[in-house]
């Protein structure tokens, strides 16, 4: 427990901190306070799926840029099956199906034909911006409106954390749990001990019968499956509808999550979490009227987040080593 | 041992092609239990294919593998360990950054509700390395631990699947002296055990040592099976090379000139700021060999990084010809004189990605004629280079070849053909023959000597105790960063250099 302290100390640093200001503030603004955290934990959400495919594909040594793509296009298929059938549930499995088959295909491209994986991640960005923007169709709604929140009986209650964590929609729940589900199967499983090595030391891996490309394969499209999430969130959960280019980078800004996070989801959810304030607090700064002229400067503010963090601070991270190297026997 | 029992293993008929190049053909090996079975070659001879093809990672074209007299078909390592058969790979298949017990089970974990049972990992770890006194702590990280050790969690992972066949991919080509002895001792308490271990080597002197039978292969084939007992180094070296070879050297004594190389009160740190070198004197004349001697980690490396530059000096100084080159950059201590064949050649010596010419001209390739004005001359470098393939017998000799694709000791040519073709006054020889098999060796020691009548001064380093004795002129001996004795190589006694090099004084 003492070495993950020491592991993730610029993450629980910076949580602390931004904890100790929003406390300060809450003596004053209670009500403020509360708001702004509810929409750091919902602008963290879609980040949190997108860092956690990032690093179920990650690990396994395969580098995934291609998690916007993913996202978005499950937006997409997720939003038109909810509209059409009117089943919130069928859009997020629609969703997650979207996630896993775009999943399936880079590892196609990437394991099997062994291609650059940068480009096979790109390959999946262009497609989805171009399937979802071809068949979008202004005007549909959905019949039953956006997943609704879920109190937790008493824990709601709490002040300030209650209504931020306990009162939720049912996916922003589940990516809470997936949390330690991804973190309990990569470093407490069979599977996670083989994904790491696979990730390391492929040949190591392959010496002592584990397949790679089985391992790559599984955890490409598990990992798609959480994108699918995150895309269902946008359109399902978050908004209720589908926009062009809805995902605006986050799945970009996922990467530099999981980097933040040191490829662990529990970092990733630290990390998560101080972009999704960054988030919030420009949505309350604009909301306030600051800089009222040149909005572009307040809403700058979380991808300067962005840089300033993984320019400063990530510097000693250490991605698996066998990271966008297709991998072959002989 | 009864005649109806057959053997732990037996490779009949085994024919491999790679593309054009036939890899193994028609090979028989006979491997029984309870044996050390080395196996000898030169690189390139076809050991490790036929190795591969046992281990399930290559299927033979033809021919058959058979497991206490059953057919095997393996189409993977996965069935190989089914069979009982492992193997320690000569680029060690370990993942440096889990946990040593993480390393041994992989593959094959003990669980408890489907968690990895870690203590329980550890705990087989542990018992296992006490029963073969391998010594290991479970727990740590493998890439904090030195080679030896790291080769030690290969052979617990082959030994935690229960092998009986255990196949050992040059295991002592990264090892030290007091290492490969370690290793030597293990094995043999494995064989005693029941094990069959199949130990592939092109060190001649441990061949003798460990191997109860030799079978020897050159060029694909199976070329001779003997035991100790009816050969000796040199057949083996014959059979082997497919011609009579000098392992000993034929010399004549050296004519020493002028002072070469003055080395002078040097201190030099270790990239930990430690003291490396405390005060070191040591002069080379023109047209000798100074070699030293010791036991890696007593300052050699450091040695050798401030004769060349590559490392900044504390205090003291070295003389090059009257000239003072202490402090001065690499580049311009190459082009005042001294030659260097580093210790690593893949990482100082060579750049992989780039062609064989590209390589001959690293160190001078801004000079007239390879580049005027700033404008390299291709044609230049290439005849260069053409002359120097042949003349140092790369192989195969295309200039335009990636020098990744080489193999070892043709990449040491490529490193001496560059360096002794530079008109230098002092070579500085680290480890020349690290990891090279015995015809090359044979050769890089002839150009030594030849470039030494030339009146070249030349320090050799290295950790093979025998080179330095055969190659030298003088011999001199370093032991915690001090040279603890220099004396002429001739009559010199083995074993009282040996205890120098192991306390530092000689009792």
């Amino acid at each position: 427990m003492s070495d993950l302290f020491i592991r993730f100390r610029w993450v629980i640093l910076t949580i602390l901190v931004f904890v100790f200001v929003t406390l300060f503030t809450a003596e004053f603004q209670q009500a403020q306070t509360t708001a702004v955290l509810a929409s750091a934990l919902r602008q963290s959400t879609p980040l949190l799926f997108g860092a956690l495919c990032g690093v179920l594909c990650e690990r396994s040594g395969v580098v995934n840029i291609g998690i916007e793509g993913q996202m978005l296009l499950s937006a997409f298929v997720g939003f038109m099956v909810a509209s059409a059938t009117g089943s919130l549930v069928a859009g997020i499995l629609a969703g997650m199906a979207t996630g896993a088959l775009m999943g399936a295909g880079l590892a196609g491209l990437s394991v099997t034909l062994q291609g650059d994986q940068i480009i096979a991640g790109t390959v999946l960005n262009i497609a989805a911006f171009g399937i979802s923007s071809y068949f979008f169709q202004q005007g549909l709604t959905l019949p039953s409106g956006k997943t609704s929140p879920v109190s937790l009986g008493p824990l709601a209650d709490l002040p300030v954390i209650g209504r931020v964590f306990f009162i939720n929609p049912p996916l922003t729940y589940l990516s809470l749990i997936l949390i330690w589900l991804v973190w309990f199967v990569l470093f407490r499983t069979r599977w996670g001990l083989w994904t790491r090595s696979v990730g390391e030391v492929p040949s190591a891996a392959e010496t002592v019968g584990i397949s790679v490309a089985r391992v790559r394969y599984t955890n490409l499209i598990a990992g798609g499956c959480l994108a699918g999430l995150g895309g269902a969130y946008l359109s399902l959960e978050a908004v209720g509808s589908f926009e062009r280019m809805m995902t605006n980078g986050r799945g970009f800004v996922a990467l530099a999550v999981m980097i933040f996070g040191r490829w662990n989801p529990i970092g990733i959810w630290g990390a998560a979490l101080l972009f999704g304030y960054a988030s919030a607090v420009q949505t309350q700064l604009q909301f306030r009227g600051w800089l009222a002229d040149d909005p572009q400067f307040i809403g700058m503010i979380p991808y300067v987040v962005c840089i300033v963090v993984l320019a400063g601070f990530v510097g000693r991270a250490r991605p698996p080593a066998a990271i966008g190297q297709p991998y072959s026997r002989e | 041992m009864g005649v109806a029992e057959s053997p732990a293993l037996e490779v009949q008929g085994v024919t491999k092609r790679f593309g054009d190049v036939l890899a193994n053909e028609d090979v028989g090996l006979r491997v029984e239990r309870g044996r050390i079975h080395a196996l000898l070659g030169e690189n390139g001879a076809g050991k490790s294919t036929l190795v591969n093809i046992i281990f399930g990672l290559y299927q033979a074209d033809t021919g058959e593998v058979r497991r206490n007299g059953e057919v095997l078909n393996l189409n993977g390592p996965r069935d190989a360990i089914a069979h009982q058969i492992g193997m320690v790979h000569q680029h060690f298949q370990l993942v440096p950054v889990l946990s040593v017990a993480e390393n041994v089970v992989l593959g094959d974990e003990p669980t408890r509700h489907g968690v990895v049972d870690l203590d329980r990992a550890a705990a087989v770890v542990r018992e296992l390395s006490e029963r073969f006194g391998l010594d290991i702590d479970p727990k740590s990280i493998v890439e904090d631990l030195p080679i030896g050790i790291q080769q030690r969690v290969e052979i617990l992972r082959a030994l935690y699947r229960e092998v009986d066949i255990l196949i050992l991919d040059e295991p002592t080509a990264v090892l030290t002296p007091q290492e490969t002895n370690h290793l030597l001792n293990v094995l043999r308490g494995l064989a005693d055990t029941g094990v069959a271990v199949v130990f592939i080597t092109h060190k001649l002197r441990e061949v003798m040592a460990v191997a109860d039978e030799i079978t020897v292969m050159r060029r694909g084939r199976v070329v001779g099976h003997t035991v100790p007992a009816d050969t000796d180094e040199s057949d083996l070296a014959s059979m082997m090379v497919g011609r009579p070879v000098e392992l000993r050297l034929k010399r004549t004594p050296a004519s020493p000139g002028d002072e070469m190389l003055t080395i002078a009160d040097l201190v030099v740190d270790d990239d930990r700021q430690t003291r490396a070198l405390n005060g070191i004197n040591l002069d080379i004349r023109a047209g000798e060999v100074v070699g030293v001697a010791g036991v890696e980690g007593n300052g050699q490396r450091e040695l050798v990084e401030a004769v060349t530059g590559l490392r900044g000096v504390v205090s003291g100084s070295i003389i090059l010809d009257g000239e003072e080159i202490t402090g001065r950059s690499p580049r311009q201590i190459s082009t005042m004189g001294v030659a260097h064949i580093p210790e690593d050649r893949e990482k100082f010596g060579l750049i992989g990605a780039h062609t064989v010419a590209d390589n001959m001209v690293l160190n001078r390739y801004h000079h007239r004629p390879y580049s005027r004005h700033g404008i390299r001359r291709p044609a230049a470098v290439d005849d260069e280079a053409t002359r120097l393939v042949e003349e140092f017998d790369v192989r195969p000799p295309n200039i335009a070849a990636m020098v990744a694709t080489l193999s070892g000791g043709n990449k040491q040519k490529v490193v001496a053909a560059r360096e002794f073709s530079h008109d230098s006054k002092v070579m500085v020889a680290a480890q020349p023959t690290r990891g090279i098999d015995i015809g090359n060796i044979e050769f890089i020691h002839r150009r030594l000597i030849e470039y030494r009548d030339a009146g070249m001064a030349i320090l050799l380093v290295s950790a093979e105790l025998d080179e330095v004795l055969g190659v030298s002129d003088r011999v001199a001996v370093i032991y915690g960063g001090r040279i603890v004795s220099c004396e002429p190589a001739e009559g010199i006694d083995r074993d009282r250099v040996g205890r120098l090099m192991l306390s530092g004084a000689d009792g």
